[in-house]
């Protein structure tokens, strides 16, 4: 246990998916951290859906694992079952999503924090930072202990001011009703930050027992092995199946007779929720003629028969949840577990953060996860392991680490919440991301891993594998480039079985596989490689060789957008002199402080008529400095 | 703000009833009030108000000219600055005097378009509108005017979002099938997509029709007249002129060897090449020889080639048919009214599609219906509808050409069987290209469009 006094390089407060890659990266890149949440039994917990994944959150996992971080490897150990999505459209959006077993996810995280060599994991509630000058030294406990830190990460999920909703019924909770945190969510306050109030949900749970699955659809994982993580080299086979019914018009029926109830109609909730999220009650109301939706069955886990009833997110009173339930196929017997709930919480503004995630109230304080006004156990912990890192390179004066919309999701992500803020939980989608073909999951690593293995997360063993991978890549695309295949009769006959058209002359490998017929093994049945080719290398050339010119397009596109992010504001900029630019644009750059025109460019409310003025007014400043 | 006071003549140099010199700036008032004498002093009238006065030398006080002077204070102007405009009488001589003397009060001369750059850095407009109100300022005639004022009023930008709706819809279909997999949503189909991408490359390859169109109502047409001498240039000259009156003069440069006159037919305005060249010489070939005729004649828009009814096809006018046979030309048989000597149906097999018609300068005979034929030429028949969308600006045109391009890799991309999210990029490319015409590209819109159109969550 650590000792009141103790000096620590990274504190970081709070456990969950940002706190626990937050911690690691620190503790992993070498500097003594300390890990201080409110319940070890809490650790990496899902207080929502079992689930891990899905199109842009799964490629956020396989980008956290390119770093170096742990959610990926520990879904790999902990799922119940595992599917890749969108098989049917373009690689770009293929997405892994896998059911966990909550309960095994959080022994594994705790295991491995616990194993972790620098790390300290010590339970207990922090109410106060200690601040000085503007600078982040530590933190003060419940128990009255001081640890200082050079770095502080502060985590603090749905927990700050947490307050559930049921119905009529409210009282201060964090989720699953643990405790919430009420001083610390003050004291923020008195140190200046602006905090906003966000809405979330969670579904009712029911017991597998009593649900009638032979009603409803089988959603059976793939069977093909599949992981997130890039170091994953065994797989679990045995598989849980999830369910899929829908509610119909008793159900809609039952909730319109009893929306006066509902805290969203009544004026309890003050607090903004997601759109993408939204209760059964308000799905009902806002599309009024849809006659069903789906609701899916999903195991919390193999050693329970608690099942998540996804698409019946609710805050309706308890009483009337369960019958609610009952008239929904295959739930007519159901037996209600856990009470579905509305939580509000305190989210501080995060255009109050710099793009490497410190604070710019107070320095060496960096903020991660749903404290940010995200949503999303991945959103949370791709923040946490980004947090994690700047807090070391603060700790050692280096310069943060910041990723650019075209490098990663991740760089999406925080961009979005630096510049533009956000006014409802944010939750990252595909469509967010303008250079969506160049974040494929596929390719996360030949992203992220460079730049991993240079921050001191991804190990020299692991370094040399994956540089004996982009090596293979690149060598048979060399291949495929310089060979040519003729038309024989061979050829041409399993073109003809292919529905492809034949070859009139000639033609490169690189060139053939561009047709929408033709894949990789098509390539090798002419042409085989002199050595085996590993699937995942045969994979990376069949994509980058196939796509090629889409590719080319989006890259581009980025080419544009560098121009304009390598044009940094400098620090002399006073937003309040540049003459002409509207006074909207004045306030929210002097909020934001962009570090690029790129970034300016992006944030609401500034035009690109105050852009190219900004961009004069630095020109001149440039030129009248260049000569005084 | 800016901190120096501009002015310049803002109506067309050129002979008028009246032309405006405008004054924008923090000294406008002043810089005004400093050479105006009348009942008020400038400084002490009220805001847009409109006073009689006389401009007079700010040395001596001798008066320049009668002018009415409105006044309008920052912000509800042009530029947001304080503005002064004088109306002074037209005609280069007291327009000059008058512009001397408010540059000697005090204001700098502005540059070209400095004023509708002031309006757009001071928030006043934005990029598609000040680019029209360039145009407006440039635009030759009413008709071109309209266009002009068309676009800044918003009706090309009100196009283009309705474009762009239709593109972002189709973009949230296709981001739903992608972010929410085992949504229940309908499938976006590649036979869909490509319908819709079809309708909106139709649309945008429509608009651009009209650019052409566009381009005639602000720069004109680029007529040249040719014949022998004595044919009736001249007399064509001045009756086009005589019947449209002549608006514009323009002398660009130091050097007269060119002059253009602008004379508006039906709404139409035809920039005449070279009058100084027939009013001076009567004869364009004789003059500068056949070789470099035919130089003037390869940059026109439009040929009209005089014949003489009264006498014989020549060899010169031989040559000049064979030049303008793969031009937009308009044979004009004149001289009517002598004895018939010209074998018509000659001409006619050498000149192929262009049309022919006979006039007679001395009788006022033909006129209309060389004028119905310049307009039948350039506006395809119909004489163009008031209430059409020209683009016409070279930065619109260019950006709709490239959104077209990106629409049709799109379409090849559906065609070829390309995956739809990965097609998604070219019509995203499309929705930008469109955007950046009226200065609009925001993400966050398909973000919102996705959440109003389908019922998704947990």
């Amino acid at each position: 246990m650590p000792t009141s006094g103790d000096e620590f390089d990274v504190v970081v407060i709070g456990a969950g998916h940002a706190g626990c890659e937050a911690a690691l990266a620190a503790a992993r890149m070498g500097c003594s951290t300390l890990l201080i949440t409110l319940s070890l039994d809490t650790i990496a917990y899902m207080p929502c859906n079992p689930s891990i994944g899905g199109p842009a959150k799964g490629h956020v996992v396989r980008e956290v694992d390119a770093l170096g971080g742990e959610m990926g490897r520990n879904i790999d150990k902990t799922h119940i079952q595992m599917r890749m999505l969108n098989t049917g459209k373009g690689p770009a959006v293929y997405a892994l999503r896998a059911q966990a077993d909550k309960v095994l996810y959080q022994q594994e995280m705790k295991k491995t924090l616990e194993s972790e060599p620098h790390l300290l994991l010590h339970q207990n509630m922090v109410e106060r930072l200690l601040v000085e000058d503007g600078v982040c030294r530590g933190v003060l406990t419940r128990t009255g202990a001081k640890y200082y830190a050079k770095s502080v990460v502060l985590t603090t999920g749905t927990y700050l001011r947490g307050k559930v909703i049921i119905g009529d019924l409210t009282y201060e909770s964090g989720p699953n009703n643990q405790q919430p945190s009420v001083n610390l969510a003050h004291h923020l306050h008195e140190l200046g930050f602006e905090t906003v109030r966000f809405k979330t949900g969670t579904p009712p749970r029911v017991n597998k027992l009593t649900v009638d699955t032979d009603k409803m659809e089988i959603q059976p994982g793939d069977e093909e092995p599949r992981a997130f993580s890039y170091e994953t080299k065994e797989y679990i086979t045995d598989q849980l199946p999830c369910w899929l019914t829908y509610t119909n018009e008793k159900t809609h029926e039952y909730i319109r007779d009893n929306l006066h109830r509902a805290p969203m109609y009544s004026g309890m909730i003050e607090g903004q929720g997601p759109r993408y999220c939204p209760s059964i009650e308000d799905k009902i109301v806002r599309f009024a003629d849809k006659n069903r939706h789906q609701i899916f069955l999903e195991p919390e886990g193999r050693e329970t028969l608690e099942m998540y009833v996804q698409g019946l997110s609710t805050s309706l009173p308890e009483e009337i949840q369960q019958p609610l339930l009952r008239t929904i196929d295959g739930l007519e017997n159901a037996e209600m577990m856990r009470t579905g709930y509305a939580i509000e919480y305190d989210a501080i503004v995060p255009t109050q953060l710099w793009p490497s995630l410190e604070t710019k109230q107070v320095a060496n304080l960096f903020t991660a996860g749903q404290i940010n006004g995200t949503s999303g156990y991945e959103e949370a912990a791709a923040q946490g392991i980004m947090a994690g890192i700047n807090a070391v390179r603060k700790v050692r004066g280096e310069e943060p680490v910041i990723l650019d919309r075209s490098q990663a999701y991740i760089g999406v992500l925080i961009d979005d919440l630096v510049t533009k803020g956000t006014n409802e939980p944010y939750r990252l989608l595909t469509s967010r991301a303008e250079y969506r073909l160049l974040l494929r999951h596929d390719n996360a690593d030949l992203r992220l891993t460079d730049l991993g293995y240079e921050v001191g997360l991804i190990s020299e063993e692991r370094y040399r594998r994956f540089r004996k991978k982009r090596e293979a890549i690149e060598r048979e695309i060399h291949r495929l480039r310089e060979t040519i295949l003729k038309p024989t009769p061979d050829v041409q006959a399993l073109l003809r079985k292919l529905g492809s058209s034949e070859l009139d002359q000639a033609v490169e490998l690189a060139k053939l596989i561009k047709r929408p017929e033709v894949k990789i093994e098509h390539i090798y049945q002419w042409s085989p490689p002199a050595e085996p080719v590993a699937p995942e290398v045969a994979e990376q050339v069949e994509i980058q060789l196939k796509y090629e010119g889409y590719i080319k397009k989006s890259l581009q596109q980025v080419e544009k957008m560098r121009k304009m992010e390598n044009k940094r504001i400098p620090e002399w900029v006073d937003y309040d002199q540049v003459k002409g630019i509207s006074a909207e644009a004045k306030e929210k750059l002097n909020q934001v402080r962009p570090l690029s025109l790129g970034q300016a460019s992006r944030i609401s409310g500034v035009n690109p008529s105050d852009i190219s003025i900004l961009l004069i007014h630095l020109e001149k400043g440039r030129q009248s400095r260049a000569s005084s | 703000m800016e901190t120096d006071t501009i002015a310049a003549i803002s109506t067309p140099v050129g002979e008028a009833g009246i032309a405006v010199i405008r004054v924008s700036g923090p000294e406008a008032i002043r810089v005004a009030d400093r050479i105006y004498k009348g009942k008020k002093s400038l400084n002490e009238v009220e805001s847009h108000t409109v006073h009689y006065g006389t401009i007079v030398d700010s040395e001596q006080g001798n008066p320049i000219d009668e002018v009415l002077v409105t006044v309008m204070r920052s912000p509800r102007t042009f530029t947001r600055e304080d503005v002064v405009e004088i109306s002074c009488h037209g005609g280069m001589v007291p327009v000059q005097a008058v512009l001397e003397e408010v540059l000697s009060a005090g204001a700098r001369l502005a540059e070209p378009g400095e004023f509708t750059k002031r309006a757009f850095v001071n928030g006043r407009i934005d990029l598609s509108q000040a680019e029209a109100v360039i145009d407006l300022i440039r635009s030759k005639t009413d008709r071109a005017a309209r266009v002009a004022m068309q676009q800044a009023e918003g009706r090309l930008s009100r196009l283009i979002q309705e474009l762009r709706g239709e593109i972002l819809e189709t973009l949230a279909h296709l981001a739903v099938n992608v972010d929410y997999p085992e949504y229940d949503a309908e499938q976006l189909t590649g036979e869909i997509m490509l319908k819709k991408s079809r309708r909106v490359e139709e649309r945008i390859t429509h608009l651009l029709q009209t650019a052409r169109q566009g381009k005639i109502y602000r720069e004109g047409i680029g007529t040249v007249i040719v014949g022998r001498p004595n044919v009736g240039k001249s007399s064509l000259l001045n009756a086009l002129a005589r019947e449209n009156k002549a608006i514009v003069t323009d002398i660009p440069g130091t050097t007269r060897d060119v002059i253009e006159e602008y004379v508006n037919v039906r709404g139409i305005p035809l920039r005449l090449v070279d009058t100084a060249g027939i009013r001076e010489t009567e004869d364009v070939v004789e003059r500068i020889g056949v070789e470099r005729s035919h130089q003037a004649l390869e940059g026109a828009d439009l040929i009209l080639l005089l014949l003489n009814y009264g006498d014989p096809l020549s060899e010169d006018d031989k040559k000049l048919l064979k030049m303008v046979r793969n031009q937009t030309a308009i044979v004009v048989v004149n001289k009517m009214d002598l004895p018939q000597r010209l074998d018509l149906q000659e001409v006619r097999n050498l000149i192929g599609e262009s049309p022919l018609i006979t006039t007679s300068m001395i009788r006022e005979q033909g006129i209309d219906q060389l004028e119905e034929a310049i307009v039948d030429l350039f506006m395809g028949g119909k004489a163009a509808a008031a209430d059409a969308t020209y683009v016409s600006n070279a930065r619109h045109i260019s950006l709709l050409k490239q959104a077209r391009k990106q629409i049709r890799d799109a379409i090849e991309g559906i065609e070829a069987g390309v995956p739809l999210d990965m097609v998604e990029i070219d019509l995203k490319n499309a929705w930008q290209s469109l955007g950046e015409i009226i200065g609009d590209a925001v993400a966050e819109d398909l973000i919102d469009q996705i959440f109003s159109q389908f019922c998704l969550g947990k």
